[in-house]
């Protein structure tokens, strides 16, 4: 039943560690990400980096699935305004990320744990910068634990 | 003889009855579905009980169509009941499907729905504070009532279910194919929605209005404007569902000019179907600006309401979450 969950068991005993999916676009934020590495930028470990040709792929499903199978939080990474290699994908991964932070408002999930940031393929150190700022910043709140609680919503009518 | 004829039951947990109103509304088709089958249980209209349903053997009966969300420790025990004496048993309605209109109770929890309901409510006289409890003896009886669920949830949450109407409530037209194609005994792959699997922009009156490039400065609600009869919904700045629905309703609210409001849920390549409306509307915003971007977006007054309207606990997150209903409190 939860194997299509990342497991919790081993981060449970030590203490928290942030899970955060990172959606990255393959022109811009996903060479930063590449920069920052062969450039041995020291930055937190907590990010789960999927690699998308542009961050108008972005569907929205994507970021209430990370979060319902256990992610602490989301960011999505694309070109500067005007730089978008299919010319207008960020602008339109810009106003999802707007209409989605109400949902994800109205749902309970604080905004913090829903971020989108510009990083274009030079800049490696705004990669750390806005990973370790993230990390803190959900570090600080605590888990999610969505999945653990959709298995506590399931457990309620489980028929022993 | 009756015993040869194929056994149908219907029933009805978290509803409104409206899906009981489609068998109906089947009209002198009603006959012909009476002369086919015998329908062994039916509390809207026939005086069967439990116990009856009890008393059948496992799997006696051919098909069970199962409309309402499941909310209570005892609609999940009719659920499991039916599942158990039913060979096929069919989500009957959006409920049943997706969670519907009483699934958007997930935005709240147990304890504030009881609260409001039964203390806080205007027209609430209840001076003594009594709250609904499972089990009271007075006077050396017991009387006992169904639990109450934190979370609604669709049929499928409870129990393997085998088929899916959708719709709220479901069109005659497709409860008569269902009907149809179950009884004909050449059955469709196990979790098949009996309604076509595209959008209901692809059957809509009015598709060849829609313009080649959509753009949208302001949403309006149905009240804020008179509806054009003839020009695509969404080009006249109204929420329609249509892009993200599943066709098979014949296009019905929108032949009443009304924008589609998403009851049939998704198509089989969608798993949230407020993912993908709001993907779709807010890259209908023309502005590239974060401020005038919010400003047309805000337009949209409770997007979780209207998104999800019919299918929260069927969604990705499936409700608010709990902790932050505490903590709100």
């Amino acid at each position: 039943m939860r194997n299509r969950q990342l497991s919790r068991a081993p981060l449970l005993q030590a203490a928290f560690e942030p899970r955060i999916v990172a959606f990255f676009c393959n022109w811009c934020t996903y060479l930063a990400a590449d920069l920052a590495g062969t450039s041995r930028m020291k930055y937190a470990p907590n990010v789960r980096v999927i690699r998308l040709m542009c961050s108008g792929r972005v569907d929205p499903q994507f970021v209430l699935d990370a979060f319902a199978q256990g992610a602490d939080g989301v960011l999505i990474g694309g070109c500067h305004p005007g730089d978008c290699h299919y010319q207008e994908g960020n602008y339109k991964t810009l106003r999802r990320y707007h209409l989605l932070k109400c949902v994800l408002r109205q749902m309970g999930i604080e905004e913090e744990r829903f971020r989108l940031e510009w990083i274009s393929a030079a800049e490696g150190d705004r990669v750390r910068s806005v990973i370790n700022d993230m990390v803190e910043k959900v570090r600080a709140l605590g888990p999610l634990q969505l999945d653990a609680e959709t298995e506590d919503i399931r457990e309620e009518v489980a028929v022993c | 003889m009756l015993a040869t004829k194929p056994r149908i039951a219907f029933y009805w947990c978290s509803s409104c009855g409206g899906c009981d109103e489609t068998v109906v509304d089947l009209a002198e088709g009603l006959l012909d579905v009476i002369a086919a089958v015998e329908i062994v249980f039916w509390p809207v209209a026939l005086d069967f009980k439990r116990k009856d349903v009890e008393a059948m053997p496992d799997g006696s009966i051919t098909a069970t169509f199962l409309n309402g969300a499941v909310r209570t420790t005892e609609q999940e025990e009719m659920a499991r009941l039916l599942r158990s004496k039913s060979e096929l048993l069919v989500a009957f309605g959006s409920c049943s499907h997706l969670g519907g209109i009483p699934g958007l109770a997930n935005l709240f929890d147990r304890e504030s729905i009881l609260r409001t309901v039964y203390l806080e409510s205007p027209s609430t006289v209840n001076p003594e504070s009594v709250l609904p409890v499972t089990s009271h003896h007075d006077d050396g009886h017991t009387v006992v009532l169904p639990g109450f669920h934190n979370t609604v949830r669709t049929l499928d949450q409870i129990v393997d279910v085998d088929y899916y109407v959708p719709g709220c409530p479901p069109p005659p037209r497709i409860l008569r194919t269902a009907l149809q194609t179950l009884l004909g005994g050449d059955l469709p792959a196990k979790g098949t929605v009996f309604a076509p699997d595209c959008a209901l922009c692809d059957e809509c009156p009015r598709k060849d209005t829609k313009p080649e490039t959509l753009s949208i400065a302001e949403f309006k609600r149905t009240q804020d404007l008179i509806i054009d009869e003839q020009t695509c919904l969404l080009a006249q700045g109204l929420v329609c569902m249509g892009p993200a629905t599943r066709s098979g309703c014949e296009a019905a609210c929108i032949r009443g000019n009304m924008p589609c409001t998403g009851c049939c849920g998704p198509t089989s390549r969608v798993r949230d179907q407020g993912a993908k409306i709001l993907s779709c509307l807010a890259s209908l915003v023309e502005s590239k600006e974060d401020a005038e971007i919010d400003r047309v977006l805000n337009t949209i007054p409770d997007p979780v309401g209207t998104f999800y309207r019919y299918g929260l606990p069927g969604s990705f997150l499936r409700r608010k979450r709990s902790n932050e209903v505490q903590a709100s409190m």
